[in-house]
């Protein structure tokens, strides 16, 4: 039997792209999420590493002598308020309301400084008080979970200050939109990720 | 009420971060405050920061994130609860074998 092909349709072009419009940015995000996950495999093997060894401070100073409660709380506090505001830049987008994006975008953006900053200094006060990443185990273990944080944290900044730019040239096109998604579920994802180290990392350490 | 866009993930609405936000701030505060000013016992301690800390995951996922077992969501919701699984093995594994080397290294002593 002789194989006859199928005559091709009027119009096909073999692009794909066009014709998965509708799920490209579902697709995306869902992409993304998988990222997310793959990313607390990170932080746990992270987090393992602290569980090991977070107490060997090897007769060096101790996380007990320097770590101040108020201080953590308010970085808690900072990131936590940056989570709910990316939240309502969301509910913004969504109701096409641009000025109260950008407003709500700005106030996520200067909270995540206000904790970064934050961050970096208790990382210089802890180095300057004789507990540096080298110092022992235990201050290795903690710089290396909170600094990974610290630089996910850097890096949705950087990101969100790009698709700043963007959506203000842009305006909210699908492919921002699906962006922005993006970018709040890394930005939430970062503060679930804070309530483990503040709980596991401060409040156990001072214990 | 949350309504789903086409690939499954849905938007929340004001009240639903604002409850998420409120719930945030409680399960924030408790741990802390019992810390910073109570001379609870250590492992009653422990306990309690493990269960906020849990119970807030658990609210963040749901009022900030969306998380739902809604049939849009199946796939967001599985990949999730297998990443968990994962890394119960990762923390809990490393916990218990590197315990049972520390405890094998000190017959020595």
């Amino acid at each position: 039997m002789e194989y006859v092909a199928e005559p091709i349709p009027e119009g096909y072009t073999g692009v794909v792209a066009d014709e998965h419009h509708h799920d490209y940015a579902g697709d995306t995000v869902f992409g993304f999420w998988v990222y997310i996950l793959s990313d607390c495999i990170l932080f746990a093997v992270l987090f393992a590493v602290y569980a090991v060894i977070g107490q060997e401070f090897a007769g060096q100073i101790t996380a007990k002598e320097l770590f101040e409660l108020d201080y953590v709380l308010m970085e808690t506090a900072l990131l936590l308020f940056s989570s709910f505001t990316f939240g309502m830049a969301i509910l913004c987008a969504n109701a096409e309301d641009r000025r109260g994006l950008f407003t709500w975008l700005g106030a996520t953006g200067l909270l995540g400084a206000g904790f970064l900053a934050m961050e970096l200094n208790e990382f210089v006060h802890f180095t300057h008080e004789g507990a540096a990443p080298w110092t022992s185990g235990a201050w290795s273990a903690f710089y290396g979970l909170i600094g990974t944080h610290g630089l996910h944290v850097f890096g949705g900044m950087v990101w969100l200050i790009f698709l700043a730019i963007r959506l203000h040239r842009e305006g909210l096109t699908t492919e921002n939109r699906t962006r922005l998604m993006c970018l709040s579920l890394f930005w939430h994802f970062l503060d679930i990720i804070w309530i483990c180290v503040f709980s596991v990392v401060y409040l156990m350490g001072v214990l | 009420m949350a309504h789903q866009s086409a690939g499954g993930a849905a938007h929340g609405s004001v009240r639903e971060y604002v409850n998420g936000l409120m719930l945030s701030l409680l399960l924030t505060a408790i741990p802390f405050g019992i810390v910073m000013t109570s001379g609870l016992n250590r492992p009653m301690t422990v306990a309690i920061i493990l269960v906020c800390a849990v119970a807030q995951v658990l609210v963040q996922l749901i009022f900030f994130l969306h998380m739902n077992t809604s049939s849009e969501q199946s796939w967001n919701v599985m990949s999730a609860v297998f990443v968990v699984v994962l890394v119960a093995i990762l923390i809990i594994g490393s916990i218990w074998i590197m315990n049972h080397l520390n405890h094998n290294m000190l017959l020595g002593h």
